[in-house]
């Protein structure tokens, strides 16, 4: 089996708990053809940087997945079917990483000035978009 | 003697050695999650900066724009700004 990283984006008007039985229900899925799901992370909902099918912020979820590709490719289509869900990515991995994501951390201390790159300062004098 | 490594001497002083922000030992992870670290190298419009501006090295170069473009899918990070 194989390891993959499995995100997927719904709607914004269905409740926590609704997107919660979502990934419950997907990861009902994947159990039934035989994989097994590590970490989910519900990244809540979060504001897209674009609108999404009309939605300006949607609930995410993440997962990490250890499935055969046959499991992974019924719940794609599951999710294709299902209206709730906006888009989803999935992405093999060659190990998962363990304890919060990027993500998570982030939305604890979020503004915390993170200065793990000392040697360089904040890069302000980005290329303006030369020719408007 | 100083070698003016640098675009054949039009400039007076030395540019500082620019290296990798992504090699050596604790350099960050690239992740397409991460998008506090990617904000860092898309420009004000939202495009990928070019590597002979950030220095990051050419491999890894491949893999953030990688991750930028997984971001983007994700809605994390935005394809145009403005």
């Amino acid at each position: 089996m194989a390891l993959y990283e499995h995100t997927f984006l719904a709607r914004q008007d269905i409740s926590a708990q609704q997107a919660e039985a979502l990934a419950e229900q997907f990861k009902g899925v994947l159990e039934e053809n035989g994989g097994s799901v590590g970490k989910v992370e519900n990244w809540g909902l979060r504001t897209a940087a674009y609108r999404i099918q009309k939605n300006r912020k949607c609930h995410y979820i993440h997962m990490n997945v250890d499935a055969p590709a046959a499991a992974l490719a019924e719940m794609e289509r599951q999710m294709r079917i299902h209206e709730d869900i906006l888009r989803y990515m999935t992405i093999r991995v060659e190990e998962h990483e363990e304890g919060p994501s990027a993500i998570m951390k982030k939305s604890d201390r979020d503004d915390r000035p993170r200065r793990d790159r000392d040697d360089r300062p904040p890069r302000d004098s980005k290329p303006e978009a030369s020719g408007e | 003697m100083a070698i003016a490594s640098t675009s054949g001497g039009r400039r007076p002083f030395n540019r500082r050695k620019k290296s990798c922000p992504f090699s050596g030992p604790n350099a960050p992870k690239i992740d397409y999650k991460d998008t506090k670290l990617l904000q860092r190298y898309v420009s004000e419009r939202g495009k990928i900066v070019p590597s002979r501006i950030s220095a990051v090295s050419q491999k890894k170069q491949r893999e953030l724009a990688q991750a930028v473009k997984r971001a983007r899918f994700l809605g994390l990070l935005p394809y145009v700004i403005g």
